[in-house]
């Protein structure tokens, strides 16, 4: 565990090296539509994405870096997921950011790096690994909502953006401090080990946990943390808005996992209190604020809340009257959750891109009016990933909150299925308003009728998208499979 | 592929097909594509009724596929006495909404077509599931073509009721989701409809279950007092929508009480089947009631369908055999009577584009034909002899009298109740001087309404005068379930 063992950040390492050649073989680039460089993050992008891919199929646990980093079956996975988000996100966003004088190399050179900050984040074995991931993605994404340096609302969002994101760092560092303290280490297995011998002080470690849930909180966007989301959401230029509304979920899933399953398990019976409660106010407060909003990406941005409020029920079910036997099944139908919820954001997002043109945004709900006439076949793939964020099967979304509901049933409890049900309830509010969606497509007239013509590469991975978000619910059972042997060797080690 | 897959999935490709490739500049072509594509789907579904075997209460036509292992989730289909005459109806209401919508619908005619196919699709799918997840996907998949289709070709205030029938089925069908989970958890594993009918159970869990079972499909039924979106959907409704509703999707519910609440939780189904015997009452005298006062021709059949769904509930829950084949008996020629109501008022809407009785009067005098099929429909309507709508009112009384003699007494109250709204109805709309202009110009049936109206009246006569291919399929079955749920799983 204590070798350099440089092999297992293989990926991180041709990360780092792409983003700095894509920075610098921008400055030759004299093409207004970047095309030299779009192609080159992307081919960088699909090669980090196949290099995750065969370390995943190896399904081998390696120490790397004098043990600073795990690369396991979980970390590369949600590598290869992020990946691939992060390709499909530039996809959707190249005709976006071009019509709005954005197109510069420092957008594809900071989502290198963002990618970086996550694929560290998910293989960290070491708290400052973790911390140093975190601050990467977060810094290169402050920087990019940013982007639209002229735009009064982009800015006041960066800046929103950057202050919570640091406070929630602060707090995110001072519980990992607080656990160094009790534990007198930084590494994840380390504290795990000693945790469990039961020797420090439960009082510090408490005091701990509590800190680094509420900075993972904001990360993940929940309640009472969730005050950035909206507002960054709306504010950030869309294709932005979908850069760190993708592929950076996964990482906070990922965190989340490593920091309180892998490093303070013995500490369960107290975040999952904590995830409980933070769970049920985000479905509340996302599901009931979301049916008042207008704004298309304000109602997304509430409703990523309430997503990740469902998420976190699967993270806060896996130790139940003190035995870990259904942890493997809860954490694994969350993972399932949230790379299904990324899959559907990116569709969800990269269709309000579609819909904008040069000078107008097409932001609110009612520029979707009549969409099924304008263009039946967008509008169909929209009202896919509205069912499956509803979870109306038979749509990915419906098997992602049943892996959910599944993994808080089996628990036995009543308690738990008591909160099943009022996930349920809360869920059937949420139905509400993704109806309204397909409800504007469908059933008004349209009120914008420049004609849609979204460029071929878009319409294909569009399609794509729709494709998956239906197939994995038709067939869900292969990406499910996947999830769970990821946790399982996760839980392993 | 199995008949049953094909029985789904056919209508369902075509479906896609006509979504994907259809355009509005080539609606003829949709239209005989949509109208291939019913017929092929009925066509394999007939095989299903000759080759079933009536001595047997195991399930018939199996398929069983690894859906998604994780879960231990089947791709299982099957048919028993209970189930199978459902997927021929489903399939032939089918047919008849895509000639109903043949010249009325024509804007987006693929995606009228199309939607209606993958919803039969999804209907047979919940008739012939034998694993609890598929029925639930094909359960609430069925909502999202319905939904469309109220919202988009409905009637003014259609979004309003596409709402309400979505969310209120959905907020039952979540309910039913907790307790499939449940039953799962409680099973070991298992997804198996007839593995959960051998688990056996505590009274606490299965009266939980009974009710999260009830929340589905009660308001799927729907029953009183969570009937309150049917009224709406179908007034709003186009007319291929209300007849598809009536005929088959109100069926699912009563189905389920049959698959899944009497056989799971058997003991708590006779605890609690004075409630629901009770609120069937409530349906069949209130409702009728309510139906008597209405304007609006379709609000009026709306009402008579739920008067009607409480003869089926009425008569599952007083657990003999009369009672059980009676509702199952009733649920088809409901399926057969109502849909020809539907498609009545819709000849009448379609060429006067009003539901209100009062904007008629006289229409035999203009309308002399079509007089002549809506007087059979409306006497099967309020259950006359010698047709459909009589032999499952009758096996229903027959089989309350057998169990309480009160119970019975009320239930036939329904006779009079429907008799009084169905004639009434009929009496103001086609007797009297002709009310208005727009009376005096009507133009009687043409042959496309001729043709569907005499299919339909042909099935309703023969299941009037000759019933017993129906309960013969039915009866081992039913004996069966009775048997099964007599026995108590408590222990």
């Amino acid at each position: 565990m204590n070798n350099m063992n440089w092999l297992p950040v293989y990926p991180e390492i041709l990360l780092l090296i792409m983003a700095c050649v894509v920075a610098l073989v921008d400055l030759f680039v004299k093409d207004e539509r970047r095309t030299p460089t779009y192609w080159l993050t992307q081919v960088s992008l699909a090669a980090v994405a196949a290099l995750h891919l065969s370390y995943f199929n190896r399904g081998e646990t390696m120490y790397g870096v004098q043990g600073m980093v795990v690369t396991d079956p979980l970390g590369h996975l949600l590598g290869f997921f992020a990946a691939i988000a992060m390709i499909i996100t530039l996809v959707y966003a190249r005709p976006y950011v071009q019509s709005r004088d954005m197109l510069k190399g420092e957008l594809f050179s900071l989502s290198l790096f963002t990618l970086l900050g996550i694929s560290v984040m998910v293989s960290a074995n070491n708290m400052l690994v973790i911390y140093l991931g975190l601050e990467l993605m977060s810094l290169s994404l402050y920087a990019l909502v940013a982007l639209r340096r002229d735009h009064a609302v982009s800015t006041e969002a960066a800046m929103k953006y950057f202050v919570l994101g640091a406070l929630a760092s602060g707090f995110l560092l001072y519980g990992m401090s607080m656990m160094y303290g009790a534990t007198g280490s930084l590494s994840i297995p380390k504290i795990f080990e000693v945790i469990s011998s039961g020797q420090p002080n439960k009082a510090v470690l408490v005091f701990g946990v509590v800190f680094i849930v509420s900075g993972l909180a904001f990360k993940l966007g929940v309640v009472p943390f969730h005050m950035w989301v909206p507002d960054v959401y709306q504010g950030a230029p869309t294709a932005v808005t979908l850069l760190l509304g993708g592929a950076p979920k996964l990482a906070a899933f990922a965190i989340t996992l490593r920091l309180l399953v892998d490093g303070m398990m013995g500490l369960a019976v107290d975040w999952q209190q904590m995830l409980l409660v933070l769970s049920v106010m985000s479905m509340l407060v996302g599901n009931l604020a979301a049916i008042a909003q207008t704004n298309l990406k304000r109602m997304l941005a509430y409703s990523t809340i309430a997503q990740m409020g469902f998420m976190l029920l699967g993270l806060a079910s896996g130790v139940v009257n003190g035995t870990t036997l259904s942890a493997a099944n809860a954490y694994s139908s969350s993972m399932f959750y949230v790379v299904t919820y990324v899959l559907t954001t990116l569709g969800t997002f990269g269709m309000i891109m579609i819909l904008s043109r040069q000078g107008h945004e097409a932001e609110n709900i009612s520029d979707l009016a009549g969409l099924a006439r304008r263009s039946p076949w967008l509008a169909g793939v929209m009202t896919i990933f509205m069912f499956s964020l509803a979870g109306v099967p038979p749509t990915a979304g419906f098997y992602a909150k049943l892996s959910v509901l599944q993994a808080l049933v089996t628990t036995g409890s009543s308690f738990y299925i008591g909160i099943a049900v009022l996930a349920v309830v809360l869920s059937l509010i949420g139905a509400f308003y993704y109806l309204r969606i397909v409800k504007v497509m469908f059933f008004e007239e349209a009120t914008d009728l420049a004609p849609l013509k979204p460029a071929g590469d878009v319409r294909a991975v569009m399609a794509l998208n729709g494709a998956a978000v239906l197939g994995f619910g038709l067939l869900p059972g292969g990406l499910m499979a996947l999830c769970a042997e990821a946790i399982v060797k996760a839980l392993a080690t | 592929m199995g008949l049953l897959s094909l029985a789904i999935w056919l209508p369902i490709a075509s479906g896609l097909l006509l979504l994907a490739l259809g355009r509005d500049d080539q609606a003829k072509a949709v239209r005989w594509v949509a109208l291939i594509a019913a017929l092929a789907s009925f066509l394999v579904t007939l095989p299903l009724i000759t080759g079933f075997d009536n001595a047997t209460a195991a399930m018939q036509f199996s398929e069983k596929l690894a859906w998604i292992a994780r879960f231990n989730v089947h791709y299982h289909l099957g048919v028993d006495g209970i189930s199978l005459w459902f997927v021929p109806l489903t399939a032939f209401i089918t047919i008849i909404v895509v000639i109903a919508a043949w010249e009325v619908i024509t804007e987006r005619v693929n995606q009228y077509m199309g939607a209606f196919l993958i919803l039969s699709g999804l209907m047979v799918g919940v008739f012939s599931a034998l694993d609890g997840l598929l029925f639930y996907v094909f359960f609430e998949a069925t909502l999202i073509p319905m939904y469309i289709i109220i919202g988009v070709w409905g009637g003014p205030n259609r979004v309003y009721a596409a709402f309400k029938f979505f969310l209120y089925t959905l907020a039952g069908s979540l309910l039913m989701l907790i307790a499939l989970i449940y039953l799962y958890f409680q099973s070991g594993g298992s997804f198996e409809i007839l593995d959960w009918h051998k688990l056996p159970l505590p009274m606490p869990a299965q009266t939980l279950l009974f009710f999260a079972f009830f929340a589905a499909f009660a308001v799927k039924v729907p029953m009183w007092p969570v009937h309150t979106w049917l009224p709406d959907a179908h007034v709003e409704a186009p007319t291929g929508g209300s007849v598809v509703l009536a005929a088959i999707m109100l069926k699912l519910g009563a189905y389920g009480f049959l698959r899944f609440s009497m056989p799971i939780a058997p003991d708590a189904s006779r605890e609690h089947a004075w409630f629901i015997i009770a609120i069937s009452l409530i349906a069949v005298v209130y409702i009728g009631l309510v139906a008597l006062v209405q304007k609006d021709m379709k609000k009026l059949v709306a009402y008579s369908s739920i008067a009607h769904m409480g003869f089926v509930t009425l008569g599952f829950f007083i657990f003999n055999e009369l009672g059980v084949s009676g509702g199952l008996v009733q649920m088809i020629s409901h399926g057969f009577v109502s849909g020809a109501m539907f498609l009545s008022i819709g000849v009448l809407y379609d060429r006067v584009h009003s539901r209100e009785i009062a904007a008629y009067g006289g229409v035999v005098n203009t309308m002399p034909k079509f007089a002549a099929f809506a007087m059979l429909f409306t006497m099967a309507n309020c259950g006359l002899p010698a047709t459909g709508g009589f032999v499952g009112e009758w096996m229903v009384i027959l089989g309350s009298v057998q169990f309480n003699f009160w119970i019975g007494a009320v239930a036939a109250t329904a006779l009079i109740f429907g008799a009084a709204y169905s004639l009434w109805m009929y009496k103001r709309v086609f007797f009297g001087a002709i009310g208005n202009d727009h009376v005096r110009e009507l133009q009687d049936l043409n042959a496309r309404e001729f043709l569907m109206m005499a299919v339909l009246a042909v099935a309703v006569i023969w299941m009037g005068i000759y019933p017993k291919p129906f309960t013969d399929v039915m009866h081992t079955s039913v004996d069966a379930l009775l048997k099964h749920v007599a026995v108590s799983k408590l222990n």
